[in-house]
């Protein structure tokens, strides 16, 4: 049996060519806000927000590295059930967000490793241990290398799409160890700031790192689109040319 | 017709994908207890005098740098001060350069020898701080000025063998 057309827009963007067009539409709207928010969040962060009683001025790493590991995190989780919707229901396309995920999240956490690192120089007096913390987030941006890596591994690109979906699915393991490694063991890295029951991070601190937080979030969602959007175009223009390649055979 | 065999084998994935899923978490359950001794970065004093490591072992001792146990020795260059968890305290001699974090009152990491005496020999020292970040204003009315916090909560470690 055939299901009855829907007239939900929610159901026209199953269809590529669709979600292709609306994420077009939506995606300046996207960019301008990510800008938006980056400018304030950043300006404030780095210029006017004060320095920490401690630390002095390196606490403004925080504005980055915080809100790259937190997307590296959330960009991982959402690879995740794109991998796993791919696996169950064989939408076209969770398998194109796998793929255009993948990327931007490994960005994310390279940037997260790289500004730790220039911040434990000055505050712990090393660019690098091997605690529970850093150990595991390392792994993070390994598990996004890997999926990569199986993408484009195979001449098949079903069977690489299965093997990197895979991967993806199992690394979820590692993200309640990145968010637990504090509390379960003894760790260089101090515990979280940011809890259900309340901030560490003093009002003037916390404001510029929510606000550039929701700015690189928003930067994350505009370079997806854009991706899944890439390729979409990729896909319909193999199509084409095998189509003509057919008919001129 | 078709579409029915298309649900069974969907559902036949979900059934699969979920037994999966439980699996890797029952995996993870049972690994983390396991892994707590090995992927600890540091001891607390308290560990140490619980399980007190091989002679000679090079290990991480971690705490708080007691207040007012600071001192240098007459070279200068040599750091003697006591590191405590709150029940026990282990005497750390350092020479070498200084983390710009260290101050009484603050997390430190240090890696080195347990002498025969009880004394911790460190060849490197890191500084460790807590999860809080404020103004220096507001640091002062609370009377801590750049110092008197705790590392965040420690944990002990049930042996130190390898």
């Amino acid at each position: 049996m055939e299901p009855v057309r829907s007239a939900s827009s929610w159901h026209d963007l199953a269809n590529p060519h669709r979600f292709r067009r609306v994420a077009g539409q939506a995606l300046p709207w996207l960019l301008a806000a990510a800008l938006g928010f980056l400018a304030a969040g950043l300006g404030t962060g780095l210029f006017l927000a004060p320095a920490d009683y401690l630390q002095g001025e390196s606490v403004r790493i925080m504005y980055v590295h915080v809100p790259s590991a937190w997307l590296a995190l959330g960009g991982y989780a959402g690879l995740a059930i794109a991998a796993l919707a791919a696996r169950i229901w064989r939408h076209p396309l969770a398998d194109l967000a796998v793929r255009a995920v993948a990327p931007v999240g490994a960005a994310f956490a390279a940037v997260c490793l790289a500004t730790g690192s220039l911040w434990g120089r000055p505050t712990w007096g090393t660019w690098w241990v091997w605690d529970g913390r850093l150990t595991s987030m390392l792994v993070l941006f390994l598990l996004y290398l890997g999926v990569i890596a199986l993408i484009h591994a195979f001449e098949d690109r079903m069977r690489g799409a299965k093997a990197a979906g895979i991967l993806a699915i199992l690394g979820v393991v590692n993200l309640p160890v990145i968010k637990y490694s504090v509390e379960w063991w003894n760790t260089l890295h101090q515990p979280a700031s940011i809890r259900l029951s309340g901030s560490s991070i003093h009002a003037e601190m916390l404001q510029p790192l929510l606000l550039s937080a929701t700015g690189f979030a928003l930067l994350f969602a505009a370079i997806v689109l854009m991706r899944m959007r890439a390729l979409i175009a990729e896909q319909k223009r193999a199509m084409r040319q095998l189509r003509r390649a057919a008919l001129a055979g | 017709m078709a579409a029915e065999v298309r649900r069974s084998a969907r559902n036949q994935r979900l059934v699969l994908a979920g037994l999966a899923l439980a699996a890797v978490v029952g995996a993870g359950l049972l690994a983390i207890p396991a892994l707590e001794d090995k992927a600890t970065f540091f001891y607390a004093p308290s560990d140490l005098a619980a399980n007190p490591p091989a002679p000679g072992a090079r290990i991480r001792l971690g705490g708080l740098v007691k207040d007012g146990s600071v001192s240098r020795e007459n070279d200068g260059l040599t750091l003697v001060f006591t590191v405590t968890d709150g029940a026990r305290e282990t005497r750390v001699r350092y020479t070498g350069l200084v983390p710009d974090l260290f101050r009484e009152g603050q997390g430190v990491v240090a890696t080195g020898r347990l002498g025969p005496d009880g004394g911790f020999a460190a060849e490197e020292l890191l500084a460790k701080h807590d999860e809080t970040y404020m103004p220096p204003e507001v640091a002062k009315s609370l009377g801590r000025a750049g110092g008197a916090g705790a590392a965040g909560a420690m944990h002990r470690t049930g042996s130190l063998s390898e």
